[in-house]
């Protein structure tokens, strides 16, 4: 099959590898129909989240049509129409009981490599580097998928892929982001970062009733969409973000704050000797947690700042003071995904919300790497890159040649 | 000296022996240097984990012994302490636990055990190069539903003691399991060293197994990618992978 294959740092390829077989019981194989591009991919691409392998297959936002099942798999059926969320539950232990999927105790066969970094393990990803599992991802035409009966989630066939794909991230991301606000009546919500998670977050702020949601970022496509949303917004290299933040709020501070950019990831420190380490290094370098300062600084006096943006390693000159002085409540983590689905599917039946907005580009699957450069540079005012794994390349563009691999 | 005493043996505070730091720090080095040879990331990466290495050695702190958390004692003896939770009744794990016939299924360097009496049991377990080791234990202490503590015989090739504990967790999250064990090298500090290089070091393999105990009671099977696709073609890559992905110490 043909399949996205991270290659090294800024470099990803399209490459024919093996069929994905079943390797255990529980598993199942997936015909992948869509699959998408998602912003914590770039961290990937960059190099700044460690252990990610040569030949490893990325993506994690994929759906499809499940060709085979294990002999253990007893609510899904092969023919089934799914949608994967990213985090693995086992579906047994005592998170995934709960509802904190993310954080299942089971599904990450390299717990001793994320407990090193992180202390504890948190759930599997797909396509997500070895810290969280090493799995293969689904930016193929096929993926193989684990624990398929407590992972795989049915969707009625009258939606499209469009409006049905952004369930395996970044709409409950969002929405994630938006619950973490602990949003009251009157709250006005401030979001830093207008990417795919940030529009969900607008958006489910709203359904959530916030009365004001103001979106902060500097492209003007992504500042578009948010007010198109029913956000105020702001561009941060044209006004003082703070100053402008206290004015719509008459001089209070947001309720809440959403860091909806991250950063790329500080990078592999260990056991203290990280600082010594840093100043000799570029793995340990400071990149841009600004989006993180920017939120704890400009959120009110006991509101919470809300943390969907993906950090990897360690941050440096986080305003601690202001965290603590303020009473600040900080919520944060991976998405729990599963616990999402059944309300935001209903959330699309009704209406109240279409996914497939944020789409800016529809490519064929061999032409990811460039779509890869595309996003990372936001070329063509890009917000979100759909990829179809079945599409026929010759079919798809004019270029006579295309390099397989794209310098990114 | 056969009488191993858990407890009050004092704990050496540099985890890392004297052999040890010299080949830690020596392959630190190394890295650095071969870091220099090389641009951009792979430059960064090897001199970063060189410099981790180094630093390390020079605090005699071995990074391995730092993270797998063992404990030398000043008779060179390792004790290790690990403890899981897991998702199911107390009498159920006891009782798992006591049929030493399990034990195996999850202590990836047992071959087998097989219960001889009530109390004396032979373990036989896996060492190096295709070969085995095997000794006779007694249970020493057997309290139903809270701990069961075994000891080898006196002249065991690999004098070893431990015991496990169960205690109810709180908020019906099912059952902590604490382990002990205390074993004495069979040549010595290399002679673990030099073991744990090829991933028989003791407390990551107690961490392991409990992890497997647990994955094994709450799901029935461990997650593995092994024999996944991927686009991996070189030996070098492969290599790589396999050791990230080596969550298994088997
Ligand atoms: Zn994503
Ligand atoms: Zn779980």
């Amino acid at each position: 099959m043909k399949a996205l294959v991270w290659q090294g740092v800024n470099r990803v390829g399209i490459e024919t590898v093996p069929d994905p077989q079943i390797l255990q019981p529980t598993d199942a194989i997936v015909k992948v129909t869509s699959t998408a591009i998602c912003g914590s991919d770039l961290h990937l691409l960059d190099g700044y989240v460690p252990s990610m392998v040569h030949g490893d297959i990325l993506g994690h936002e994929f759906m499809g049509e499940v060709v085979e099942v294990g002999s253990e798999v007893k609510k899904i059926q092969v023919g089934d129409r799914v949608i994967v969320p990213f985090p693995i539950s086992c579906g047994h232990c005592w998170y995934c009981q709960q509802g904190l999927t993310s954080l299942c105790d089971n599904s990450n066969p390299n717990f001793k490599l994320a407990e090193t970094m992180w202390g504890y393990s948190p759930a599997g990803i797909y396509g997500y580097s070895h810290i969280t599992g090493g799995y293969a991802g689904g930016q193929a035409q096929y993926a193989r998928t684990v624990f398929a009966d407590a992972n795989l989630f049915k969707v009625p066939d009258h939606l499209s892929d469009d409006q049905l794909l952004f369930l395996t991230d970044i709409f409950p991301t969002g929405h994630m982001a938006a619950e973490n606000c602990n949003i009251h009546p009157g709250d006005t919500v401030a979001v830093f970062g207008c990417g795919p998670v940030g529009q969900f977050t607008i958006r489910s702020a709203f359904l959530l009733g916030a009365e004001q949601v103001i979106a902060i970022d500097r492209f003007p496509e992504r500042l578009d969409l948010a007010r198109q949303a029913g956000a105020v917004t702001l561009n941060y290299e044209k006004e003082d973000v703070f100053e402008k933040l206290k004015m719509l709020t008459g001089g209070r501070g947001p309720d809440s704050v959403v860091d909806a950019v991250g950063m790329e990831a500080h990078g592999t420190g260990l056991m203290g000797v990280a600082d010594a380490v840093k100043q000799t290094t570029r793995v340990l370098e400071t990149e841009r947690p600004h989006a993180l300062r920017a939120a704890i600084m400009a959120c009110r006096k006991g509101g919470t700042v809300s943390v969907p943006g993906v950090y990897g390693g360690l941050g440096d000159k986080i305003p601690l003071g202001s965290l603590m002085n303020k009473a600040l409540t900080l919520h944060t983590g991976q998405t729990h995904v599963h616990r999402y689905l059944d309300r935001l599917l209903k959330h699309i039946q009704d209406g109240d919300i279409d996914p497939s907005v944020i789409i800016t580009h529809r490519m064929p699957l061999d032409e990811a790497p460039q779509a890869y450069k595309i996003f990372k540079h936001k070329h063509e005012n890009c917000i979100k890159c759909v990829l179809d794994p079945w599409a026929d390349h010759s079919t798809h563009t004019q270029d006579a040649e295309k390099p397989e691999t794209v310098e990114q | 000296m056969t009488a191993l005493k858990p407890n009050t043996q004092r704990i050496s505070i540099k985890n890392a022996s004297p052999a040890e730091r010299i080949v830690v720090g020596g392959l630190g080095a190394g890295l650095i240097l071969l870091g220099l040879q090389r641009t951009g990331r792979v430059r960064a990466f090897l001199s970063s984990a060189g410099a981790i290495m180094v630093s390390s050695a020079a605090m005699g702190k071995s990074p391995y012994n730092t993270l797998a958390k063992i404990r030398r004692t000043e008779s060179n003896d390792i004790k290790v302490d690990k403890a899981v939770t897991i998702g199911l009744p107390v009498e159920q794990l006891y009782a798992f636990w006591r049929k030493f016939e399990n034990l195996p299924r999850f202590m990836s360097h047992l071959e087998s055990v097989k219960e001889e009496t009530q109390t004396r049991s032979h373990w036989v377990a896996k060492a190096p190069a295709g070969t085995h080791v095997s000794w006779d234990a007694d249970i020493v202490e057997d309290a139903p539903g809270e701990r069961i503590a075994w000891r080898s015989v006196e002249g065991s090739i690999v004098p070893n003691e431990g015991y496990v504990e169960f205690r109810a967790a709180p908020q019906g999250r099912g059952t902590e399991v604490r382990v002990s064990l205390i074993y004495h090298p069979p040549a010595g500090t290399l002679g673990a060293g030099v073991a744990r290089l090829f991933g028989e070091e003791p407390a990551q393999q107690v961490e392991h197994d409990l992890r497997r105990l647990k994955r094994l009671l709450e799901v029935g099977l461990e997650p593995t990618t092994e024999g996944q696709s991927s686009g991996r073609k070189g030996l070098l890559s492969e290599g790589l992978a396999k050791l990230f992905d080596n969550g298994r110490t088997s």
